[in-house]
């Protein structure tokens, strides 16, 4: 299950996340595959081999280069100013024109070299204080000494990548929220979780790195089919998916009423036609999630995928003659991805209708209510569940409605806030700007509900809690 | 049971958890023979616990009633012994998250204090992996171990009785994290390096001082650590009300209904038993900040080594 832990090499074919400075992007390692990330381009043919965290630089032609040690561009004169009183900005402090700085990154002159340059020619470097000449420095540095470490996914940077360029596709789910999830979820080794998400995939691949292989799992999914973009970029082995499973929500209701058999599936033939579309229907969704309206697009397709289709239409058109026979084929190949597939959905029901899942997880576009008020009846008793929502309106109504259902306690709407530090000697201070807003959690464990007695002890239970919510003391408070 | 599995039904020697309201519970160890007192009266293990299923409803000696849940990481650290202060759950799942741990990694801990984050890492690194956690205070290093071998999970872990400023970890090259709750965090940047597998590893220290801070990213800087980034997590608790608000008499009820300040068609589009306009109250479910909350509990600084 370790494999890939630090000090892996980069391979061909693996799912990397490039990292400059604090913005990150998902990619799979290809040969004379053309990357662009922050208005760089170049190629990932000369990292592999490399163990995941090196740096590299951008050499012309796109070339990836590893950086060698960390050279401090100290500026030998330790002059400085001590206050900014005769400082005046008239534009005209930089004696390097725009047409001088181009003519020097086209002749490839190091970043390193430009930036001296730049201080050389500044009139008033000398004259500023030893602190602004840092971040000077710094600031031009970020500009023109682009470094970037290829580094191994994680959960801690997939989530910080998801939540800065594509909060959108995950419900504005701050990665700091999504720890507290992984965390009041107890997700572990040997659990047996469900998940429901609408976060492409990033909430399962968090669970699955927790469980790390071992127990199972079942992905809830709305539509024809569950998303996970977001999963495929953690790089997951095989054996990860072999206990993945996934139900379709809209069969939820006939699996807890009992009428959900194998013969109530498709038949055959209609399932062929469903299965393309379903097939269709999963496309536009994806192209649903894309139409964010993102500047650019982040993430990587993935580039296997897109191949395969590809071929897969250029032998359409060659192989005319051969189509009847293929079609036949296919038809078969279809049958059997349809009873695999039913196969599959078979065994995630009888999973869920044990009704003694180790815990609940939902992230989604949804409202809460529904999908908790149903999916918590496959729940053991004393299992944790938690409900995030972007918004705290509905996981009021959703508090409000498991409080009338009973078979919960210890229900806890809370919030995390985030904040980052600058920590440098004399210069230490939050950050200027941090998160407005990483959503809204909805926690709790199950009980044993007791049926007979269902609409008595609901009552009785809000008279036991509500009081005592009142004269919580701080020391009770779980931090 | 086990803190780091999850069992159906409570047996002899587990630690269960006796919950009986809204953030009042406590711990108890389930023993044949033995009773635990409540406000709600007698709870008898060998009749009312032991064979029972984990999360059922208890009748006590006095009519009242409690739940019996399944021990977890969260609901021991909202009920372990002090014996020192100790990290909450919201410091914890940020850490557990930025020091990537998983099933099978390495971690090390100083100090072990009531051991409240360990019991979270030693879950989240089980089957595979392994805690080595060093506590300087005898006693409390000898607590430690007799609460992990009583919870399950002594084979996950190992209690080392040293400073570990001075003495390190007790191990080298092995650590995929390294965690530092103590006072002078600085002082064992260096053994958190060693520590640290030669491949490289994650960090994280946390201090409630900005001083400290800045010591300890000092001392990280100059050990080669990288991506140093120092964050604080705060957690805000939310109380659900229904609160109904007086709507002011303006004298215009009178003159004309639909001119109550309420626009009429927008009140019946509206959830409409939330206003009541004929006792001049509007209601509606809020989530109410606690009137105190934790401000303040520490900083916590990553970094990694490459």
């Amino acid at each position: 299950a370790m494999e890939g832990g630090p000090g892996a090499r980069i391979r061909e074919g693996d799912c990397a996340v490039l990292k400059r400075d604090e913005v990150f992007k998902a990619v799979s390692v290809l040969r004379r595959r053309k990357i662009i990330f922050e208005k760089q381009w170049f190629y990932l043919d000369n990292a592999i081999g490399h163990i995941y965290g090196t740096m590299f630089e951008v050499t012309s032609g796109g070339n990836l280069q590893p950086k060698q040690g960390v050279e401090e561009t100290t500026t030998e004169t330790k002059e400085a100013g001590t206050d900014n009183r005769n400082i005046v900005d008239d534009g005209k402090s930089q004696k390097l024109t725009h047409d001088d700085i181009k003519a020097l990154k086209d002749k490839g002159i190091k970043g390193q070299e430009i930036v001296q340059q730049l201080i050389e020619n500044s009139t008033t470097f000398r004259d500023k204080t030893e602190f602004a000449q840092d971040k000077y420095i710094k600031k031009k540095k970020k500009k023109y000494e682009a470094v970037i470490t290829i580094v191994k996914p994680s959960t801690r940077i997939l989530s910080t990548m998801y939540y800065a360029r594509e909060p959108g596709k995950i419900n504005h789910l701050r990665y700091d929220t999504l720890a507290q999830m992984l965390t009041l979820g107890n997700i572990h080794a040997g659990n047996k979780m469900i998940v429901m998400e609408t976060c492409a995939g990033l909430v399962l691949g968090a669970v699955m790195e927790r469980m790390g292989g071992y127990g199972s799992i079942i992905q809830m999914y709305p539509g024809g089919g569950p998303v996970r973009a977001a999963t495929s970029c953690f790089g997951f082995p095989k054996a990860f998916f072999d206990k993945l499973h996934e139900f379709p929500l809209s069969k939820v209701q006939s699996l807890l009423s009992g009428t959900f058999t194998t013969e109530t599936l498709p038949a055959e033939e209609n399932a062929l036609l469903e299965e393309e579309s379903n097939g269709l229907s999963e496309e536009k969704q994806r192209q649903e999630t894309e139409e964010e309206p993102a500047a650019e697009t982040p993430m990587e397709t993935n580039p296997a995928e897109e191949q395969d289709t590809m071929d897969m239409s250029a032998e359409d058109g060659e192989f005319k003659e051969n189509k009847e026979k293929e079609n036949k084929e296919n038809v078969r190949e279809k049958q059997i991805k349809q009873w695999e597939r039913r196969k599959k959905l078979k065994e995630a029901a009888a999973l869920l209708g044990e009704k003694n899942a180790d815990g609940l997880i939902v992230a989604s576009k949804f409202h809460p209510t529904p999908l908790l008020l149903s999916l918590l009846e496959f729940v053991a008793p004393s299992r944790p569940f938690v409900v995030y929502c972007q918004y705290k309106e509905p996981l009021l109504e959703c508090y409000t409605k498991l409080r009338e259902r009973g078979g919960v306690i210890n229900l806890k709407l809370s919030e995390s806030w985030l904040r980052n530090y600058q920590v440098l000697p004399d210069r230490s201070h939050p950050k200027l700007t941090m998160s407005g807003g990483g959503g809204y959690l909805l926690s709790g464990i199950t009980v044993l509900l007791e049926k007979g007695r269902a609409e008595g002890s609901d009552s009785e239970a809000l008279k036991v809690e509500e009081p005592a919510a009142k004269r919580c003391k701080l020391q009770h408070l779980p931090c | 049971m086990s803190f780091v599995e999850y069992g159906d039904t409570i047996k002899d020697g587990d630690t269960a958890i006796v919950f009986l309201g809204h953030e009042s519970m406590f711990p108890v160890k389930v023993q044949h023979g033995t009773v635990t007192q409540t406000k709600y009266g007698v709870i008898r293990h060998s009749t009312d616990l032991i064979g029972k299923k984990y999360g059922s409803k208890v009748t006590c000696s006095k009519g009242g009633w409690v739940f019996i849940l399944h021990p977890t990481p969260e609901l021991w650290t909202m009920n372990l012994p002090h014996r020192t202060q100790i990290l909450y759950s919201t410091d914890i799942s940020i850490i557990t998250m930025m020091l990537e741990l998983k099933p099978g990694s390495i971690v090390c801990e100083s100090g072990t204090g009531s051991g409240s984050l360990s019991h979270a890492l030693i879950r989240t690194v089980a089957p595979t992996g392994h805690l080595y956690t060093v506590e300087f205070h005898q006693q409390r290093a000898e607590k430690a171990r007799e609460e992990f071998r009583e919870h399950g999970v002594e084979h996950l872990v190992t209690v080392t009785n040293q400073d570990v400023c001075k003495n390190g970890f007790g191990v080298s090259n092995i650590a995929d994290a390294v965690f530092l709750d103590i006072p002078s965090p600085w002082e064992a940047i260096g053994h958190a390096k060693s520590a640290l597998k030669a491949e490289g590893g994650r960090i994280c220290s946390f201090s409630p001082c900005i001083e400290q801070v800045q010591r300890t990213c000092l001392a990280m800087e100059e050990y080669g650590f990288t991506e140093i980034n120092t964050l604080e997590i705060l957690l805000r608790v939310y109380n659900v009300k229904t609160i109904s608000l007086q709507i002011p008499d303006l004298g215009k009820a009178a003159e004309d209904n639909s001119s109550t300040g309420f626009d009429s068609s927008n009140a019946s589009h509206q959830a409409s038993p939330c206003t009541n306009l004929q006792q001049g109250t509007v209601q509606f479910k809020s989530g109410v900040p606690l009137r105190e909350v934790v401000g303040h509990t520490g900083y916590l600084t990553f970094a990694t080594k490459n």
